[in-house]
């Protein structure tokens, strides 16, 4: 095991996969000779050079629609955008296009094209920066959806990404880049798509943290041993399409109690979903309503006190698992 | 109009022959529409026939076109087989994209034609990207982009103009000028009405020809595709021409007068073809008639064998969403998880 930092092991899964297939090339704004805005695609152009990591204009849509036709005609194209917050300008590409194109066309194509971008609040960037958007992207049929919260993670999902014959969403983390976790030594370390990871285990209840908000949960659920004996079950589903809900449902009907967590706003979120799903599954074996924890339901503040407010830390996850516990 | 040299006598018939295949079947679909067995909106090319056999005969079979959501007659003109274009306007399953597509969304990988997209602007980034794999694959191809003058305003446009020229693609972007963003007049629409120039601040040079007129259209585009092939670099086409029904079948034309489609009708590109190659005795009056009727009978034949196909079964809905099995396991349609049969499992 190697200790990396989660850009570093997303550098890895990209010169890996490049270097795999000749195929894979990468866009995107600023990632070659400024090395990337998060550094992930450090060194890359040097290696590689300009065929296969291409600088591009701050045009969104067409970055993205470009990986779209270069996917039809066979290429495996990586397309990094700076932040999520800039995806928005991308959407039709990404769900008209990219989702669509295959099912629309009657199966004659596909479409295997990366769009990898961070997401996430906590630097004080204000209302436009500060997105958390897992939830609009698993809304669309037709696309993956990745949230890799560790560096093992981050690169064997980025390495089944860019295998992968379907168009993928990347969601990485802005708090994640620096992060530091083991990361296995094997030449070819690739994680499965739709399979959930059980980052603690428990029986009291279930907690599922999504993206940033696994670390978070995880974080929340040492304190909850240790303040409130409280023993709780952590779930990381890695992958939200597909999910790996058997995984899920397993550890609820084993704890018969469920808290989600997730960094987004409630309405429509990947919480609503996902709690909607558990109960028409296992509503029997459920002794509490399901909890969420989410960002509030408001566009991100400036002011750093009002930021940290904003957005789900230990302390809430903490008050929404002891009242699903009946310990408040 | 100066008149610009015939082609080979038997490249001429094919024109002609090609355009009336266009014209009667795309007639024979709008009767069908009326008769409620196409759904949704149907968009006629109808009067823009020159510019459609023009620009593609300027391709190799092995380049590249995309369009919009006006494309029936770029299927067969590229040689899709009528009745699968109308089996796909009817949603059957032996439709082009077995019926999930309909009139906006033609597609047809063989032949090449990468499809008609509906979204207005939508499809030039995904052009540019087929460009990027030309040169990518350093294959010869070129591929060829239509839209129409109301897809000029979309920041698509001026993002993959750029895009285009700075990477140095090899693309022929069209834009067939019929006048209308839907209802609204070119005048009313677009500041610069001289579209071929729209692309030059990108550094996209322009072209103009008459899209009334399927030699010009032929001479203007081969150009442009040379240009595309030989010197590594993107160019703009304007192709002037004018649809003669509405936008799409429910358009009451209350944004243009009668007398200004009669005008334009008087210059209908397939009679002026016809009368010139009958007038230089390339075809004879009897030949055209039999060219005429057996246009006819495809597009009949077509409406046959689009009747006769059976609709899509209920158990593939699901098919194609995904590309499912090898490396990625587990759920992907959040409404599979009932009981029974996971449809478009099944596929894989």
């Amino acid at each position: 095991m190697a200790t990396l930092r989660y850009r570093e092991a997303l550098n890895q899964a990209l010169r890996e996969e490049m270097t795999r297939d000749e195929r894979v090339f990468l866009m995107g704004e600023d990632i070659g000779v400024f090395n990337g805005a998060y550094k992930v695609t450090q060194g890359l152009l040097d290696e590689f050079g300009e065929q296969r990591v291409r600088d591009t204009p701050i045009s969104e849509n067409t970055i993205v629609g470009m990986g779209v036709g270069a996917a039809m005609l066979g290429l495996r194209p990586v397309v990094e955008l700076m932040t999520i917050n800039f995806s928005l300008l991308a959407l039709d590409q990404v769900v008209n296009h990219a989702a669509h194109i295959r099912y629309m066309f009657g199966g004659q194509v596909t479409v295997p094209l990366v769009i990898r971008m961070p997401q996430g609040a906590g630097h004080q960037l204000g209302p436009t920066h500060s997105h958390s958007f897992e939830a609009i992207y698993l809304h669309v049929p037709g696309i993956l959806v990745a949230v890799p919260s560790t560096p093992a993670d981050a690169k064997g999902l980025l390495k089944a990404a860019i295998r992968d014959e379907n168009p993928v969403v990347f969601i990485e983390h802005e708090y994640l880049y620096g992060q530091r976790g083991e990361v296995p030594d094997e030449d070819d370390h690739v994680v499965p798509f739709g399979k959930a990871a059980i980052r603690r285990e428990g029986a009291d209840v279930t907690i599922v943290g999504i993206s940033r908000m696994a670390v978070t949960a995880e974080k929340a659920a040492v304190q909850l041993a240790e303040q409130h004996e409280i023993d709780a079950e952590v779930i990381d589903p890695r992958t939200l399409r597909p999910l790996d809900l058997d995984t899920i449902l397993a550890s609820v009907r084993k704890t018969n109690r469920c808290v989600i967590v997730e960094e987004g706003w409630p309405h429509g979120g990947v919480g609503a979903n996902l709690a909607a799903l558990i109960q028409e599954q296992a509503f029997d074996d459920l002794d509490a309503p399901i909890g969420r924890v989410t960002g509030a339901d408001v566009p991100m503040p400036y002011a750093k006190n009002l930021e940290q407010i904003a957005f789900p830390h230990e302390p809430q996850v903490v008050e929404a698992v002891r009242a699903a516990c009946g310990d408040l | 109009m100066a008149d610009h040299p015939l082609p080979e006598p038997e490249v001429a018939r094919e024109w002609l022959e090609t355009m009336l295949r266009i014209r009667r079947f795309e007639e024979r679909a709008g009767e069908q529409y009326a008769r409620a067995k196409i759904g949704g909106f149907l968009h006629l090319a109808i009067g823009e026939e020159a510019t459609i056999v023009g620009s593609t005969r300027a391709l190799r079979a092995s380049d590249y076109l995309i369009g919009t959501y006006r494309t029936h007659g770029h299927t067969l003109a590229r040689g899709s087989e009528p009745g699968r274009v109308m089996a796909e306007l009817f949603g059957r399953v032996d439709g082009l994209c077995r019926g999930r597509g309909g009139s906006m969304h033609m597609f047809d990988l063989e032949r090449r034609f990468l499809g008609g997209y509906g979204i207005v602007g939508g499809n030039l980034p995904i052009a540019a990207g087929f460009a990027l794999a030309h040169d990518y694959l350093r294959t010869e191809d070129v591929t060829l982009c239509q839209f129409g003058d109301g897809a000029s305003n979309q920041g698509t446009f001026g993002e993959t103009m750029n895009l285009a020229a700075l990477w140095n693609l090899p693309v022929v972007f069209m834009v067939t000028n019929n006048r209308f963003g839907m209802g609204t007049a070119l005048e009313r629409h677009s500041a610069q009405t001289d579209l071929q120039r729209k692309g030059e601040g990108y550094g996209v040079p322009g072209m103009e020809c008459d899209g009334m007129d399927v030699v010009d259209t032929f001479r203007v585009t081969t150009e442009a595709v040379r240009i595309a092939r030989e010197e590594r670099r993107p160019v703009l086409v304007e192709a002037l021409t004018y649809r003669f029904r509405g936008h799409s079948m429910a358009d009451p034309e209350e944004y243009r007068t009668k007398e200004e489609v009669e005008e334009y009708r008087r210059r209908d590109p397939i009679v002026t073809f016809g009368d010139r190659l009958v007038a230089e005795g390339v075809v004879s009056a009897e030949e055209r008639a039999a060219m005429d009727a057996e246009a006819t009978r495809i597009a009949d034949e077509a409406v046959a064998f689009a009747d006769a196909s059976p609709a899509p079964e209920p158990t593939s809905l699901y098919d194609d969403v995904y590309v499912l099995g090898g490396e990625v396991q587990g759920w992907y349609s959040v409404d599979e998880r009932g009981a029974g049969v996971r449809r478009g499992e099944d596929i894989g």
